[in-house]
């Protein structure tokens, strides 16, 4: 266990910045608690890993939550109030990072003791923002408030980690970077809850989050390219050439490890031993390539008692579009719109609108709705706490661990978990979708953007 | 016209006669519809070349429909537009006797068929041309999809099938590349997105009616840009106004017909691109619309090949006319039908211009007089229809000029023209024009109070007749219609309501002589059970309306409900609802007819002057 572990503290090192002065204290520990995890991680494969890290995170803070949760309930006032804090810290927090930079720039010749003192200042006022940040979005939801407390533990843990690690030219990226990198671990246990979360329920949260994210919360971005699009309406030193670039292609002047993974099934494409092997770039799409591959699809859409799903993620995204692509053509293709079928038909030569088989569909729509509205009544009852841990707990339970036998695990898999601690920028995307829902506070949801992303 | 005098002996005469010849001389025999009932009954082989020969079938029962079937097995058109209780069943006789025959079929006024019954015609008729499925407001997207195999339909009406969506009309599209007419006038399902299709997909489209579709210039453009359009309804469509029509860029160079009537939001501004869009436009009706002003006609001039212009009930001014009237083209048609402000001055500059004008409609032009008529009958003496109800002001010798001079007319509404106390229309008008005007086949005297039996007698004389409205002429009696009965063979519309002296004695020699007769009015008339159950014995009446007849019992009015086999629709007074046992409702009502209740009480005395004082007191 120990040459892996020096293993992936250097890849950290390495990948994450220039400097070589960078092992300061708490960087350090934080390094070292992370990489206790991830062993953990990789040798209980899925659910035992989850019990790991959400053990680590939680156990502390699991009284607070729980009694605070009840008490309040959501205004919206007081929600305004929290966006626009909000906005406010996160300039502070840009015009910290800034000045970083400006001190790196100026401090080129400088004695590395001094610039690790000025950063761990910095890095100690950063710290706090990014507390104070979490907590505040946490607390716009009052229904998922408790899944914060892991999340701001760990921001308090490993904050200096981010900031010392990914400082680059780009700030912004910088910024949304350290952040991501700073909530991977709940990241994953966001996933996981996903997976036990019940369908009602999650399906409530994902419509609710719809609503939110483009009034009320900062906008966020799945991708860092529609990002830098986005940031170009600030200002003329966003539009630069260098602003505008890949971050990739700056981190990756350095050498970074590559880590692919290999699905532990033998004869899968996927697997190692096969010839024209094409590997996985993260554990999830380990993880989401064998249950939708290789295990039975148990979860059936409930409105169209059809299509069948091994990953409850994708039922979500089917569920989101079921029955509303009612506008169907004779070749099979679905529409959401009656003028995208027409000007398919238009197009193609033989092609007729399909009649829906009863032609009082119309009735079908307006009750679903009203279904969904009712669970969302229901389902924001019970107190997120208590649901996440029930989540928890069944998935350390019924995880896929039966799938992997802890032998076949060793010999297909080992060298893909080992590297389970990923390269700083190797899927910002999946990450960026996480900074999003991280701030409206969605565990399950971004699981399961986490998972789409990754899909192979 | 009896063919049964031919001796039996000589039909071997016939028999040296080819089927081809005889074929000839049966095509003929089409003035009269009991000519060739009469042909078919002189001998057996008669009979069997008639059932041959015959390609077209109007049933008027639809219970009989395997029996002609069985007999006519050549028939290519059927028009079942009588037949109102069409159902699935018939359907399947159609399909399983015409075959392949079957190229023209008439389903209108039936709503009793689904898209099962269409798919199993469409199916065993390949070479259907047409169908016409008006009024069949039940039938859905999935019998428009049903239609969508007939692959040779050319003509298609779906007037008032409001339950068709962009989604069956899409399939009609893809599936009748053929198509050349289509009606989809009160389609309220279909927008811009069906009508856009079909002028993707159907090229051929010659004829289209899209009246009271919500579509936009969206599918106007579209529709425009179909080569061979040559026919295009687009009345009471909202949504297209000046902008839409400005902003069409590509002409219809085919475009030979066009309705733009109650599209209120287009004005003349608009209409002046059609300069540009529709240059061989040669009929135009801008009816319920703008104001017919100068501006609106100057924008129309250049439309060189115009020959029909109608302007019902439009806000028309004096230099608006006298506009038209400097168009550099000959007007074939002209309606001015409840327009305000026609005056003599603005009329006579039109017709003295326009001197090919074959039909001229001024109904209710109040203004106009017997100058007006004069420069009317004097220019115009090809003149076919004229149409001035209520044209008020014009004296009892200007209608004598119409006798005089227009020679060709076959079509004459007078209703209603009288000048307060004195005369209107006199009986020497009428002699007058009876005379002047063989080719007479539809006149309205209704409410020329002055009108009695001679004019009638005048009037038999005209053998084409087969429209008389002389409602509210209470000088009328039996013998006058006895008379109109006997001369006008062809008879089929005769409305006498109002005219208290016409009792029994006229509805018999009525029943015996006019048998193409399908609608009467008998309202306020005095005929009783007598005279209604002898009309029983036409068979082809489809059509009576029957209120406040005093002579009238609820037994004589079963009877001869019972005894009218092909009635379609009956107008009766609301108090026979509860005499007439619901038995017998339950049973016409399998037969198809249906009945309108009016619950108007009696009108003793009719007393037009005034609600015309009403109406000058509105203008």
């Amino acid at each position: 266990m120990d040459p892996e572990e020096r293993l992936c503290a250097d890849t950290w090192t390495k990948s994450s910045s220039s400097s070589e002065s960078l092992k300061t204290p708490p960087n350090n520990t934080s390094f070292n608690d992370f990489n206790t995890q991830q062993t953990f991680s990789f040798n209980n494969p899925f659910g035992a890993q989850i019990s790991v890290t959400s053990n680590a995170n939680n156990q502390k803070q699991m009284s607070d939550p729980q009694e605070s949760n009840n008490t309040q309930d959501w205004d919206p006032r007081a929600m305004l109030n929290d966006l626009s804090f909000l906005e406010k810290k996160i300039h502070q927090l840009q015009d910290l990072v800034h000045v970083i930079v400006r001190r790196r720039a100026q401090s080129a010749g400088q004695a590395d003791e001094i610039l690790v003192q000025q950063q761990q200042l910095m890095t100690a006022d950063l710290t706090s923002i990014i507390v104070q940040l979490i907590s505040t979005a946490g607390s716009l939801l009052p229904s998922v408030k408790q899944t914060i407390c892991p999340e701001s533990s760990i921001s308090q843990q490993f904050g200096v980690t981010n900031q010392t690690a990914g400082v680059s030219d780009n700030v912004v990226f910088q910024h949304n970077n350290s952040v991501n990198k700073l909530e991977d671990p709940s990241d994953m246990t966001g996933f996981f809850g996903a997976e036990q979360n019940c369908p009602i329920e999650d399906h409530e949260m994902k419509s609710d989050d719809d609503a939110d994210e483009g009034e009320n919360l900062p906008p966020g971005f799945k991708r860092d390219a529609n990002l830098r699009m986005h940031m170009r309406g600030h200002g003329d030193e966003y539009k630069t050439p260098a602003a505008l670039a890949k971050p990739h292609k700056e981190s990756s002047s350095e050498p970074i490890l590559i880590k692919r993974y290999s699905c532990p099934y033998i004869g899968c494409k996927r697997n190692k031993d096969h010839k024209k092997f094409q590997p996985l770039k993260t554990i999830l799409c380990v993880k989401n390539h064998y249950k939708r591959t290789h295990c039975d699809k148990t979860y059936t859409c409930s409105r169209c008692n059809t299509k069948k799903f091994s990953v409850i993620a994708d039922l979500k995204t089917h569920e989101k579009h079921c029955g509303r692509d009612k506008w169907l053509c004779s070749c099979g293709t679905t529409f959401s719109r009656k003028d995208k079928l027409f000007g398919h038909i238009a197009l193609f030569q033989g092609h007729t609108p399909a009649i829906p088989v009863e032609e009082s569909k119309g009735s079908a729509g307006p009750s679903n709705k009203v279904e969904q509205l009712e669970f969302k009544y229901k389902s924001d009852a019970p107190s997120g706490c208590s649901c996440r841990n029930v989540m928890d707990l069944e998935g350390s339970g019924e995880d896929p661990i039966s799938y992997f036998s802890p032998l076949n695990f060793e010999t297909s898999c080992i060298d893909g978990f080992q590297e389970f601690p990923r390269p700083p920028f190797e899927d910002s995307e999946s990450s960026f979708s996480f900074l999003l829902s991280g701030s409206c506070d969605y565990p399950p949801k971004n699981g399961r953007y986490t998972g789409s992303n990754d899909m192979e | 016209m009896k063919k049964q005098l031919v001796p039996e002996s000589s039909s071997s005469r016939f028999d040296l006669l080819s089927e081809e010849i005889v074929f000839i001389i049966l095509d003929f025999l089409n003035e009269n519809p009991l000519d060739k009932k009469s042909f078919s009954r002189v001998s057996r082989s008669f009979y069997a070349i008639e059932s041959r020969h015959r390609k077209f079938l109007k049933p008027l029962r639809s219970e009989h429909l395997t029996k002609i079937l069985n007999r006519y097995r050549f028939v290519s058109t059927l028009d079942l537009s009588m037949c109102p209780r069409i159902t699935d069943a018939s359907l399947g006789v159609i399909s399983g006797r015409c075959k392949e025959m079957l190229r023209s079929i008439n389903l209108s006024r039936s709503k009793f068929f689904s898209h099962v019954g269409l798919t199993n015609l469409v199916m065993n008729c390949g070479n259907l041309v047409e169908i016409d499925l008006s009024n069949a407001t039940e039938l859905k997207d999935s019998a428009a999809a049903a239609i969508a195999g007939a692959k040779n339909l050319e003509r298609l009406c779906l007037a008032r099938c409001k339950s068709i969506t962009d989604i069956g009309i899409g399939c009609i599209a893809v599936g009748c590349r053929k198509l050349r007419l289509l009606s989809l006038k009160w389609c309220l399902g279909v927008a811009d997105l069906g009508v856009g299709l079909i002028a993707v997909k159907c090229k051929e489209i010659r004829s289209l009616d899209l009246s009271y579709l919500p579509i936009t210039s969206k599918s106007l453009s579209q529709i425009l840009q179909l080569q061979q359009l040559e026919d295009l309804v687009l009345e009471g469509c909202f949504g297209i106004d000046d902008d839409s029509l400005a902003a069409l860029k590509l002409g219809c160079k085919s475009l030979q017909t066009l309705d733009m009537s109650s599209c209120q939001n287009v004005s003349h501004v608009g209409l002046s691109s059609l300069n540009s869009l529709a240059e061989c436009l040669q009929q135009l009706n801008l009816s319920y619309g703008s104001r017919v002003d100068r501006a609106l006609a100057d924008s129309l001039q250049n439309l060189s090949m115009l020959h029909s212009v109608k302007l019902d009930g439009c806000q028309v001014t004096c230099s608006g006319l006298k506009a038209i009237g400097n168009w550099c083209v000959s007007l074939k048609e002209l309606s001015l039908s409840k327009c305000m402000g026609v005056t003599d001055e603005g009329l006579s500059s039109v017709v003295t211009k326009h001197k090919d004008m074959k039909q001229l409609d001024i109904t209710c032009c109040r203004k106009i007089t017997h100058l007006s008529l004069a420069n009317i009958t004097n220019s115009c003496t090809s003149l076919v229809s004229l149409k001035m109800e209520s044209c008020t002001s014009v004296s009892a010798e200007a209608f004598v000029l119409i006798g005089q001079r227009c020679q060709f007319l076959e079509e004459l509404d007078v209703t209603d023209n009288e000048i307060d106390d004195d005369a209107g229309i006199t009986d020497s008008s009428i002699l007058a024009i009876a005379c002047g005007c063989p080719g007479l086949e539809m006149i309205n005297i209704a409410y020329c109070e002055f009108i009695s039996d001679r004019s009638l007698k005048s009037l038999s004389k005209c053998s084409k007749l087969n429209t008389l409205e002389s409602r509210g002429c209470p000088l009328i009696t039996s013998s006058g219609l006895a008379a109109i009965a006997v001369g006008c063979k062809q008879l089929f519309k005769l409305d006498i309501k109002k005219c208290r002296n016409v009792d029994d004695a006229g509805m018999i020699p009525l029943a015996h002589f006019s048998q193409n007769l399908k609608q009467i009015n008998l309202s306020y008339s005095s005929v009783t059970d007598v005279g209604l159950l002898s009309l029983a014995s036409i068979s082809c009446l489809q059509s009576i309306t029957i209120l406040h007849l005093e002579g009238l019992t609820p037994s004589g009015l079963v009877a001869a409900l019972l005894a009218c086999g092909g009635l379609i629709k009956v107008k009766l007074h609301a108090s026979f609802k509860s005499l007439l046992p619901p038995l017998l409702f339950e049973h016409l009502d399998a037969r198809g007819c249906t009945f309108q209740w009016r619950a108007k009480t009696f009108q003793a005395e009719l007393d037009p002057k005034c609600w015309k004082l009403q109406l000058a007191d509105a203008e």
